[in-house]
């Protein structure tokens, strides 16, 4: 098998779990590469990488902009604040400028649903979801099981709690395809206001009721609950959701010993984790932020029809 | 000239007529139905053999932009367009900018549907300005030519007005059309609330919106006995809501569009905006359960909801994308290929749902095949493929999701008011 035969990287459920596994191979090999004191590779030379992000990030642009980099590619950030866009100009007409100036990797990152779906279906170039309204965030769902396995070598039997606003995440959503795809048992937790019963199609379970379910966990993603949620009645108080679905330092002792406490940033402490558990030695949080910048180099290698580096390095 | 259609299978839906006849027009008259009807010199002989000659198409539920949007249709250009799609009278809904609430406005319809090939019959808004806060000058309306009332495109989320609109127009025994649905409920959602909503994040409607909303209307027009029709119906509830209305004597007629019965919100996944309307896609369940309310007449009419938008508008992300689709073109091949071929409805039960129903509720004296009625008829062949593509789509819009398709039932000749309309190249 050689590399992904595919322009675009758009979300899970596209993948094949033998792409999957590829990723993570390659991505295992680029983190040996962060020890070194030269962490470029000549991978992308020559190649353009375009990040156009519709919504503001932080991790995931910085992230996606240090793996292009140090696969040393031409990068541009196309700051949507100060470009055309504000002028009105349509998404289709910004990357076809884009195109015309040779981009060949657009990461994009949109607050409309299936926006990089729309994209990737009438233009050349390659089209890598950095987050897309409701719908996936590929990238970010990678990294989590990769951290995982890092941690445990399978996700197969693990049971894995994703808690919080389930409805409006793209995480959740790719995270769930993922963890169950791997063979992890996935349990969603959060008021049925975000937890609404359509999501059972996932063949998860759901639960309303954190602390039942704690003691099985062996790792928890806690996703960022949002201000506006509250202000569309999802849930009553920051104060009562806190108390309902907080992972705090009571809630941490009552789960594994072990358990994996991960949180896809940026975090509110004090609202859905405590900074006790946000700082425990559970905690992988920074150790994702790092695995990012691998996952993120092993799609670029691989979309650019990079073969499996395991091989390379038994030739 | 006078026209003489020839070997074609005469479908009359109002007195179930199912027979080759010729038909003999003259002037804007039909005036002859008979066997054998010698050709006599100076009439156009229209060979229909092979065809259904039915009576000219109504579509009760159009929007030709005009005034306000001519970049994407115009009150002549639809009417070409309903006449190459087998349609002779067409109502157009008003949230047109301005929106038909003066009747100088629906006389300006009305005027410029005088130069275009079919009839149009303007509907007019419930309320002014289609703010829901005061009812139009319904009696003036009524007047300048308006056949019924609708603030289409958004509901009249106000109780007490829909009872006042529903109550006032009784005098002119004209319908109350509703747009059927909870803006609150919608919150904002793009397509059907459900399993695929969920798996591509998008925010959904529930089926509820719009059932609420029926509900709601079904009851006022039981307090009123005002006459009600609802518009694009989609969902399996709504049918169950109207069918009860029905027998409990409440004076309700409705409506729904080819691509309820044609497509579900599968469709999303492939053609994304293209597949954007308002009620959204539902589920197969659904779909089944329209044909099912076609067939037992809960539903009484099939009307397009043909919605020109440019192809710029739908080309960007879905969120943003305007609801809606064009429907006028479609409509006979869907109609011939989903209902009478995959769910075998016969023709005189295809056929009345587009004629002699949306006649009867609009009071037009038109729907029907009879010597002395008006010389509306389409003939088509319904045996004939027809594949939807550029070419095939004159509408200026072509913002469907059929394109690339093909069905059977195509339209062969148009003839309205004795006029040889429209003849397939």
């Amino acid at each position: 098998m050689e590399g992904l035969k595919r322009k675009d990287l758009l979300d899970i459920q596209s993948l094949t779990t033998e792409e999957i596994t590829l990723i993570f191979q390659s991505a295992r090999y680029f983190k040996d590469l962060f020890t070194r004191s030269v962490k470029t590779v000549p991978v992308l030379r020559g190649k353009t990488v375009c990040t156009l992000f519709y919504e503001p990030s932080t991790r995931t642009r910085i992230s996606f902009e240090l793996a292009a980099k140090r696969l040393s590619a031409d990068l541009i950030n196309v700051a949507v604040a100060t470009s055309s866009v504000v002028k009105g100009e349509s998404l289709i007409d910004t990357v076809h400028t884009l195109e015309a100036m040779n981009a060949d990797y657009i990461v994009m990152r949109h607050a409309a649903s299936l926006a990089p779906h729309f994209l990737s279906k009438n233009i050349r170039a390659s089209v890598i979801n950095a987050g897309d309204g409701f719908h996936a965030h590929p990238t970010q769902a990678l990294l989590d099981a990769y951290s995982v396995l890092e941690k445990r070598g399978s996700l197969e039997g693990l049971t894995i709690g994703i808690v919080g606003d389930i409805k409006h995440s793209r995480v959740a959503r790719s995270d769930m395809e993922l963890f169950k795809r791997l063979g992890a048992r996935v349990i969603l937790c959060g008021p049925p206001t975000l937890v609404p019963d359509e999501f059972k199609i996932y063949d998860v379970d759901i639960s309303y009721n954190l602390d039942d379910i704690i003691p099985e966990l062996d790792a928890v993603n806690m996703l960022r609950i949002q201000l506006e949620r509250q202000k569309g009645s999802h849930f009553p108080s920051f104060r009562e959701y806190h108390r309902q679905y907080a992972l705090t330092a009571d809630r941490l002792e009552r789960c594994k010993s072990d358990v994996i406490v991960m949180h896809p940033g940026p975090i509110n402490r004090g609202i859905e984790i405590d900074h006790q558990v946000a700082d425990s030695p559970n905690s992988i949080i920074n150790g994702q932020v790092t695995n990012g910048v691998a996952v993120r180099m092993s799609i670029f290698y691989l979309l650019a029809g990079g073969t499996p580096l395991e091989e390379m390095e038994k030739s | 000239m006078d026209i003489l259609i020839k070997n074609g299978r005469v479908i009359d839906p109002e007195s179930g007529m199912d027979a080759l006849m010729d038909v003999r027009v003259s002037g804007d008259r039909i005036a002859e139905i008979s066997t054998g009807i010698g050709a006599a010199s100076g009439y156009e002989i229209v060979d229909a053999e092979g065809c259904l000659v039915v009576p000219g198409l109504i579509d009760m539920h159009v929007h030709f932009r005009e005034p306000g949007s001519e970049d994407k249709e115009t009150i002549i250009g639809g009417s070409i367009v309903a006449a190459k799609s087998g349609f002779t009278s067409v109502c157009t809904m008003p949230n047109t900018t301005p929106v038909i609430d003066n009747q100088a406005l629906v006389r300006f319809i009305k005027l410029e549907a005088e130069k275009g090939p079919i009839n149009v019959f303007p509907i007019a808004n419930i309320t002014k300005g289609a703010k829901g806060e005061e009812i139009t000058e319904m009696g003036e309306l009524v007047k300048g030519g308006a056949v019924g009332f609708s603030d289409d495109g958004k509901p009249v989320m106000s109780s007490i007005l829909m009872r006042r609109a529903l109550e006032y127009a009784r005098m002119f025994d004209v319908p109350i059309i509703s747009h059927a649905e909870d803006i609150l409920l919608t919150d904002e959602g793009i397509m059907n609330e459900g399993a695929n909503s969920t798996l591509l994040g998008l925010k959904g409607i529930p089926r509820e919106s719009e059932e609420v909303m029926i509900a709601r209307d079904l009851l006022i027009a039981r307090l009123t006995k005002g006459r009600l029709h609802i518009a694009h119906v989609s969902s399996a509830g709504s049918i169950e809501l109207i069918k009860w209305a029905k027998g409990e004597g409440i004076r309700v007629t409705c409506e729904t569009a080819p691509h309820y019965f044609s497509l579900t919100d599968d469709a999303v996944v492939e053609h994304l905006a293209m597949a954007k309307m308002n009620p959204p896609l539902r589920t197969e369940r659904d779909r089944k359960a329209i044909i099912e309310g076609m067939k037992s007449g809960v539903i009484d009419v099939i009307a397009t909801d043909h919605a020109p938008h440019l192809m710029n508008e739908k080309m960007q992300e879905m969120e943003y994308a305007p609801f809606g689709i064009i429907g006028l073109e479609t409509a006979v091949p869907l109609v011939i290929h989903v209902l009478v071929r995959e769910n075998n409805f016969s023709f005189i039960e295809a056929f009345k749902l587009l004629t002699i129903n949306p006649a009867r509720i609009l009071k037009l004296d038109r729907g029907e095949l009879k010597e002395g009625k008006t010389a509306d008829i389409t003939i088509l062949n319904p045996a004939r493929q027809v594949r939807v593509d550029e070419t095939f789509i004159i509408s200026r819009c072509k913002n469907t999701p059929f394109i690339g398709k093909d069905f059977y039932g195509s339209v062969e000749f148009t003839i309205c008011g004795g006029k040889l309309v429209y003849k397939k190249a």
